[in-house]
């Protein structure tokens, strides 16, 4: 009985946890996509993002309120990055982009460091802290939130791809950036849309995640490695794909810590990654 | 023309100088030079700064004539040595363990120094002290705590400052004390610490205090830092069903930590926890009324103030000089306490010999009192660790955290069981 409660709790914190990992993987996964670029920088835009939902949060617009204005300013940045940077990477050889968003990615922390210290900072008096039951199951509203907030991107972004012209477009590109440049689709402006977008997507991630994580120089790393772990195993660009593995990836690392080790509980998800490129190098849902 | 002119007056300045310094030095006391490694550049050198401020506080204080309840202080220099002034030369280690090595053979080759010490990070004190040993020089280590810097066998090693076992120890006397005192029944311990050196290094001496008096482990639970989620490592906590937490985390952790334990009902007595994210600012002011009640360990108060009036002064007298107007904390008092511990066996030993010095150090009994630290007093054991080095326990009480342990320095009584969630 108490065993099945347990089970109960983990297979609930596991699925949740997963949402959560969705949540900052789905833009990334965006970007390959389209533009055919990892990048490294993921994890310090979600950073920037948290601290911008901090500003926001000191002069009275708490982190719900202010999501649209930090997606906004992270679309913005986006932007902006892909028009100084991303753009010229694009026109080198491949190895250009993994090595230019890597040295963004350094950049981008040091800055950090410089403007804000290493202190770990959370929003004041963080909202929604209170515990949700359902029946034995005990959740964080915070943690509800942030899921929900998950899947309604997931499935307006993968809306966005499926059913508009601009979507389509994207699809294109993805598909064959020289046959979409022959049919009239201006390449440029729809990989600017896409890393726009791709950063608006981890601007709301960051909103969501200062519900309940403090912010520091380093924060958005712990997110992104796993971030990587589950683009690639839901399969490069796919949107979906990183939906499944996100929860995938959170119930193997809740399962693994409670049933195997809690200093083991990454063991079973790169695991699985291992499989998975061995056997399926596209991954769960991608298209080869 | 100009040339023969500057060369005929820099001449006539020199033979000034020195013609001036020659009896000015024979009537000065003699100076024993004290080298100091500290991290006065790179990324601690904001520490840095404040143990500098605060060793060269304690040698003016020593040099000065003002009396204070501390060891060698007000003594205008050192008696024994004719009222020789201390003097303090600082060298940089920039936090790395290479340039330590070079600063410290650097202070005694060049500017022989009779004596280190330093370094803060216990990764440049294990360099350090090393070539302090291969010149024959004691080396003082006041604020280093990885415990292996004790087990290396050295001879001219010496630390004032109790290390992470020590600490880990403490809980247990802490708990013993309780239980003579309130009659209070703890059986089943949970060792909850993240896997880097800091958690497990503490967790491992958790362990060993859990078996050595003779607790039940209720289960260790050791996570990575870097951790976005604990819902594994709560629920092993609640299964455990421990009476007792013992937890080394940093901030985030921290707060995930404390923030599972709430939803998922994990009641216990008590949560000691290893300072670090738990006395952390920011994680009070995020988690707010709900760490009410946590233990942490700590290695100084200024409620210390209670056993030893010079605890304020000092304070006031460190705020004056250090940036900011920092308040005396663990480190700058443990620095402050180093020096004095130097200068007084130089004076016993009444030679700058090194030899001489380091027996001097063997003998070293300063009870605790004199001192700005909890601790019952400083006497150096075979290893060269001060074997009275004692922490103290800070339980967080109306939103502060207050000295409730060792009895004598606090200032709060327990509170005990901390109090149950409420939802």
């Amino acid at each position: 009985m108490e065993a099945l409660a347990t089970f109960e709790q983990l297979l609930a914190g596991g699925l949740l946890a997963g949402l959560v990992f969705a949540l900052v993987a789905v833009g990334l996964t965006l970007v390959y996509g389209v533009m055919d670029v990892v990048n490294f920088a993921h994890g310090e835009f979600l950073m920037l993002a948290m601290y911008a939902t901090l500003g926001l949060a000191l002069i009275g617009i708490g982190p719900l309120l202010g999501l649209p204005l930090v997606a906004i300013a992270l679309f913005l940045f986006g932007i902006v990055i892909y028009r100084l940077f991303i753009r010229r990477l694009l026109a080198g050889p491949p190895e250009a982009t993994v090595f230019g968003t890597f040295g963004l990615l350094v950049l981008l922390q040091g800055v950090a460091q410089a403007f804000f210290t290493g202190d770990f900072r959370s929003v004041p008096d963080p909202p929604f802290q209170a515990t949700i039951r359902f029946g034995g199951v005990a959740l964080s509203q915070a943690t509800l939130i942030e899921g929900f907030g998950a899947l309604v991107l997931t499935g307006a972004l993968f809306a966005f791809v499926e059913y508009t012209e601009t979507g389509r477009a994207m699809r294109a590109v993805a598909e064959d950036r020289v046959a979409a440049t022959l049919m009239g689709i201006d390449v440029q402006r729809v990989n600017l849309l896409a890393f726009g977008i791709g950063a608006a997507c981890v601007g709301a991630a960051g909103a969501l995640l200062m519900l309940s994580f403090p912010v520091f120089p380093t924060a958005g790393a712990s997110f992104a490695l796993t971030a990587f772990v589950v683009v690639a195993l839901g399969g490069f660009g796919s949107i979906q794909g990183a939906l499944v593995a996100a929860l995938l990836v959170g119930l193997l690392e809740v399962f693994g810590g409670y049933y195997l080790a809690p200093e083991l509980k990454m063991v079973p998800v790169y695991f699985a990654y291992l499989a998975i490129v061995l056997l399926r190098p596209q991954g769960l849902l991608g298209r080869r | 023309m100009h040339v023969r002119r500057f060369i005929a007056s820099f001449a006539a300045l020199a033979v000034a100088v020195t013609a001036g310094a020659a009896p000015l030095r024979a009537a000065d006391p003699p100076e024993v030079v004290i080298g100091a490694v500290l991290p006065l550049t790179g990324s601690l050198s904001q520490t840095g700064s404040g143990l500098r401020a605060s060793m060269q506080l304690a040698a003016d204080l020593v040099n000065g004539h003002v009396s204070y309840p501390l060891p060698m202080v007000g003594k205008s220099g050192l008696p024994h040595l004719g009222h020789a002034r201390i003097r303090l030369v600082f060298a940089d280690s920039q936090g790395k363990p290479d340039q330590a090595r070079a600063a410290a053979e650097q202070l005694i080759t060049q500017d022989h120094a009779v004596a280190l010490i330093g370094t803060y990070a216990s990764s440049t004190t294990a360099t350090a002290s090393q070539a302090a040993e291969r010149a024959s020089i004691p080396f003082l280590n006041p604020d280093s705590s990885a415990p292996g810097l004790t087990a290396r066998g050295l001879k001219w090693f010496f630390r004032t400052t109790p290390h992470d076992g020590t600490f880990a120890e403490n809980f247990f006397q802490f708990l013993a004390d309780l239980k003579k005192t309130k009659n209070i029944s703890v059986k089943r311990v949970a060792v909850v610490g993240e896997d880097g050196l800091f958690g497990s290094g503490a967790s491992d001496a958790e362990e060993a205090g859990v078996k050595k008096y003779g607790y039940d482990l209720a289960t260790r639970v050791s996570y990575p830092a870097t951790t976005t989620e604990v819902n594994a490592e709560v629920q092993r906590v609640k299964t455990a069903a421990p009476d007792v937490i013992m937890q080394a985390s940093y901030v985030p952790d921290a707060l995930l930590f404390m923030r599972g334990y709430k939803q998922q009902g994990v009641n216990v007595k008590a949560i000691l926890a290893q300072d670090a994210g738990f006395i952390d600012p920011n994680f009070l002011k995020a988690i707010g009324g709900d760490a009410e009640g946590v233990f942490t360990r700590e290695v100084f108060s200024l409620d210390i103030k209670h056993r030893n009036q010079a605890v304020p002064l000092i304070d006031q007298l460190f705020r004056q000089r250090s940036d900011g107007a920092k308040p005396l904390d663990g480190n700058t008092a443990r620095d402050f306490m180093g020096v004095l511990v130097l200068a007084d066996a130089i004076d016993r030993a009444g030679s700058t010999k090194p030899d001489a010095i380091r027996d001097a150090l063997t003998k070293t009994d300063i009870p605790g009192k004199l001192t700005l630290m909890p601790w019952n007093r400083i006497h150096f054991d075979a290893t060269g660790q001060n074997d009275g080095g004692v922490g103290i326990i800070e339980q967080l009480q109306d939103g502060k955290y207050e000295t409730v342990w060792p009895f004598d320095v606090a200032v709060r009584p327990v509170i005990w069981p901390m109090p149950a969630w409420k939802h």
